[in-house]
């Protein structure tokens, strides 16, 4: 235990649950402006492994990390536009068609990966930005500050996002129409427009999270996302379908996850007790859901399809 | 009159799948007038106003603007022709602030931000000028319903409505609220904004419309004058019968309690008193009226009594048997008869037929079971007999209930509970979305079943039903009784300020 409490390992820990926290952070955030507008999509982690594959993909051929980033978001944003076209125009159950999109995304992701690539290889990842003055505090320096960018902007997504939610018309259109789409409608709010806008941001937020899950990793494997397309959605009713709860959320998991990698790889628990822990996150997430629900009320039109006219 | 009507719709049809909603309707607003238009459930009334809203696209006719031809196609371009609506029910979003509510929908001084500010101070101002006071920070979901549809007017006028529709206003609202209501809206017109008013509260039609036009089957039956007009007048031609608006009741002399209710709390669904130290007994032979607006703890009355709902202080009694908190079978085994204000949610299964709601109380009766199993032929029997004593109007037994009307499925509601005299009847809200000639049938069947000695308890917002039916008036505020008033001697403005939390020895 005593190696632990080394500066160098806790500080080390701390680092990398941020880093953690960011395809969480992104796909949860995306999630949400999704469930505020009254669309529950289950399709994240499909989306993700697509988004994941597209970016590594990118990276293997072109060489270029940026590039990746970017190839992630168009992936997101084309299964955006059709996830909204399913469950806005066609007005299908959001429940099936979530899973339909999940399926999807990683029956074909593991498909394009043994055509196209077969064999694993590594590829760059991004590199560091050491903030100037900010990076050279002790302790706090190396933990925040010598991140990558990807980091920084997925950090930035939350204020952004609790102003574009709380202080324009947009948002304020976000949280009508999920709350009572009928009487959005009924003041001329273009209840199908701001669904494929919320739908088309959570698409590409959630491309963006897989590529860099992906990128961040070196590599691709079948389901390299690990389910954490449904752990963003459990961390929107986490938080409370706030983008500050959402970020609690995924950092407390990230924090976890690397605390277990850690004490796994100093031999602090064995393997058994390490599947033990890995549950922690779990367990947490479903305890503090359990609070949640009896504090928070979900958006009252959330996965109710929306007909003027009865 | 000269001048040409700001808004005329002529030859208005619309059809749904099997409903004529609207058949060759004309219809027109003057600036400056409250035009009404009356009619009963499913006349056609609220698909007329959708069709000017632009929510509905008519099948045939048109619009016409001050003399100029329009397609209205969305809110939208209504909002831009500067027609405003009231919807029947709110079109509010609750987490949102009364600003926001507004505001929603407009665009902003601030670009892409929102200007609450600048809406705030015009809800402020606009608010002073018609009557309307609220606070624009307030979240909508605490206000209450009074002050909600304020916001909707507010809505309505911040959008420069001229044409103002007002689908079924008042059904909500206190008769002091009414009263509210309507002084702003006679300012309204005053100003030389043209109204459209719909209502089933005859007397109130009468009170504020300049003209009145009847709706009936999706065809306008009548025009009228609220000078040439009596309420069975407009009622007749509502219905096209002559109608009984209270029923007539024999006396029957009242005998032992047969329910008693003493110092009752009971805590409703947010975990607040929602009954408070609630007494009452009702007589066999006698209907005591339960007034209030909804809200006030009559729900949570009416589950408690039922078994549905824990008791917290207190104890209720049927015909000398305490059955405080017992099962709701236990309840109906004592004698209750319960007709619950959710038809649709609690009072019968939608997707069910017709027999089997019928067998959702009868079913542990040996006379329908045969070894155990169902004995159809006795069950069909059996449903035949109430629908045909009921006259509810089904197409077979084996129809599910959620493809009959609100006044068929209320009768059947009814047939199942007053088998077999109960001892006491716990009827809510019996006719509420209900049309005039079921209501009328509802009503005499319980002043025949009061003639039975029953002791019915009638929990109603609607006025009219309370005093036409009731031998005595309580009224429920804030889950206390406020009052018992005699209805032979009280009239509507002391039961009204009653209802309002106005203890009667405190009013002139
Ligand atoms: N969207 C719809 N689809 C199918 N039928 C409809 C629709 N809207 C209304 N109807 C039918 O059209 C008829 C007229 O309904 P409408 O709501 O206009 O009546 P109303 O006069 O407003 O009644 P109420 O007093 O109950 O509000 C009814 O038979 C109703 O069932
Ligand atoms: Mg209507």
């Amino acid at each position: 235990m005593s190696e632990f409490f080394t500066e160098a390992v806790l500080i080390a820990t701390i680092a990398s649950g941020i880093r953690f926290a960011v395809p969480l952070l992104l796909a949860g955030l995306g999630e949400a402006y999704g469930q505020r507008s009254g669309v529950l999509n289950l399709g994240v982690d499909g989306v993700m492994l697509l988004g994941a594959f597209g970016g590594y993909y990118t990276v293997l051929k072109v060489g270029n990390v940026w590039i990746g980033l970017l190839a992630g978001l168009g992936v997101g944003l084309i299964l955006g536009l059709i996830s909204a076209f399913i469950t806005v125009t066609l007005k299908a159950d959001q429940g099936i068609s979530g899973i339909g999109v999940f399926l999807f995304g990683l029956g074909m992701s593991d498909l394009l990966f043994q055509r196209l690539v077969g064999t694993p290889r590594f590829i760059d990842t991004f590199p560091r930005i050491e903030i100037p003055l900010l990076g050279d505090i002790p302790w706090i320096g190396e933990m925040l500050f010598r991140q990558n960018l990807v980091v920084y902007l997925a950090f930035l997504a939350i204020p952004v996002s609790m102003v574009v939610i709380n202080r324009t018309t947009f948002g304020m259109k976000i949280r009508a129409v999920g709350e009572n789409p009928e009487a959005a409608d009924s003041l001329g709010v273009s209840v199908a427009k701001v669904r494929y806008a919320t739908m088309l941001i959570g698409g590409t937020l959630a491309g963006v999270a897989g590529a860099a899950l992906a990128i961040d990793l070196g590599i691709f494997q079948q389901n390299i996302t690990n389910a954490q397309g449904f752990i963003a959605i459990a961390l929107v009713y986490f938080g409370a379908w706030r983008p500050l709860g959402v970020m609690l959320g995924a950092l407390l998991y990230g924090f976890v996850n690397s605390l277990v990698i850690q004490w796994k790889t100093l031999g602090i628990i064995t393997d058994s007790w390490s599947d033990f822990a890995a549950m922690a996150p779990a367990i947490i997430t479903i305890l503090a859901l359990v609070v949640v629900a009896t504090r928070f009320r979900a958006p009252s039109a959330l996965t109710k399809p929306f007909e003027r006219g009865e | 009159m000269a001048d040409t009507p700001m808004m005329e719709m002529r030859a208005i049809t619309k059809r749904f799948p099997g409903v004529l909603a609207n058949d060759n309707v004309d219809f027109d607003v003057r600036a400056g007038e409250v035009h009404t238009l009356l009619g009963e459930n499913g006349a056609g009334k609220s698909t007329l106003m959708k069709i000017l809203y632009g929510l509905y696209q008519a099948d045939e006719g048109e619009v016409l603007l001050d003399g100029e031809p329009v397609v209205i196609d969305s809110p939208t371009t209504a909002i831009s022709h500067n027609i405003g609506m009231i919807h029947q029910h709110f079109m509010l979003v609750e987490t949102l602030t009364v600003a926001e509510n507004v505001a929603l929908g407009l665009p902003s001084s601030k670009g892409a931000f929102t200007d609450l500010d600048v809406v705030s101070d015009h809800i402020v101002e606009l608010g002073g000028k018609y009557g309307l006071d609220l606070d624009p920070s307030a979240v909508v979901w605490q206000l209450a319903v009074g002050q909600k549809q304020r916001v909707e007017i507010l809505k309505a006028l911040y959008r420069e409505a001229h044409l103002l529709i007002l689908d079924e206003p008042t059904a909500v609202l206190t008769p002091q609220e009414v009263d509210q209501l309507f002084g702003t809206l006679r300012q309204l017109t005053a100003d030389g904004r043209g109204l459209i008013f719909i209502s089933h509260k005859l007397h109130e039609v009468l009170a504020l419309s300049d003209r009145i036009t009847v709706l009936r089957q999706g065809r306008v039956t009548g025009h009228a004058t609220p000078d040439g007009a009596t309420r069975s007048s407009l009622a007749e031609m509502m219905v096209g019968r002559e109608v009984k608006l209270a029923p007539d009741k024999p006396d029957v002399t009242v005998a032992e309690p047969a329910l008693v209710v003493s110092g009752l709390e009971v805590y409703g669904d947010r975990g607040l008193v929602a009954v408070d130290d609630f007494s009452l007994e009702v007589r066999a032979g006698e209907i005591l009226g339960i007034a209030g607006v909804s809200g006030n703890g009559q729900r949570e009355l009416a589950e408690a009594i039922a078994g549905l709902r824990a008791v917290t202080k207190g104890s209720i009694e049927i015909a000398g048997t305490d059955v405080t908190n017992n099962r709701p079978i236990e309840v109906r085994d004592v004698g209750l008869a319960y007709v619950p204000e959710g038809r649709m949610k609690d009072g019968c299964i939608a997707s069910f037929t017709v027999s089997e709601n019928v067998l959702l109380v009868d079913h542990r009766e040996s006379r329908f079971l045969n070894r155990g199993l169902f004995d159809f032929g006795a069950i069909r029997e059996h449903s035949q007999g109430l629908v045909d004593e009921y006259s509810v109007k089904t197409p077979t037994l084996e129809t599910p209930v959620r493809s009959l009307s609100g006044g068929n499925i209320q009768k059947l509601i009814l047939a199942r509970e007053l088998e077999g005299t109960p001892t006491v009847l716990l009827a809510s809200q019996p006719t509420r979305g209900v049309d005039i000639g079921a209501a009328e049938y509802i009503h005499e069947r319980l002043v025949t079943q009061r003639e039975e000695g029953t002791a019915i308890l009638v929990i109603s917002e609607d006025l009219d039903e309370v005093f036409g039916l009731s031998d005595r008036i309580a009224v429920m505020y804030e889950g206390q009784v406020m009052g018992i008033v005699d209805p032979a001697t009280a009239t509507r403005e002391q039961v009204g300020l009653m209802m309002a939390g106005v203890r009667p020895e405190l009013s002139p």
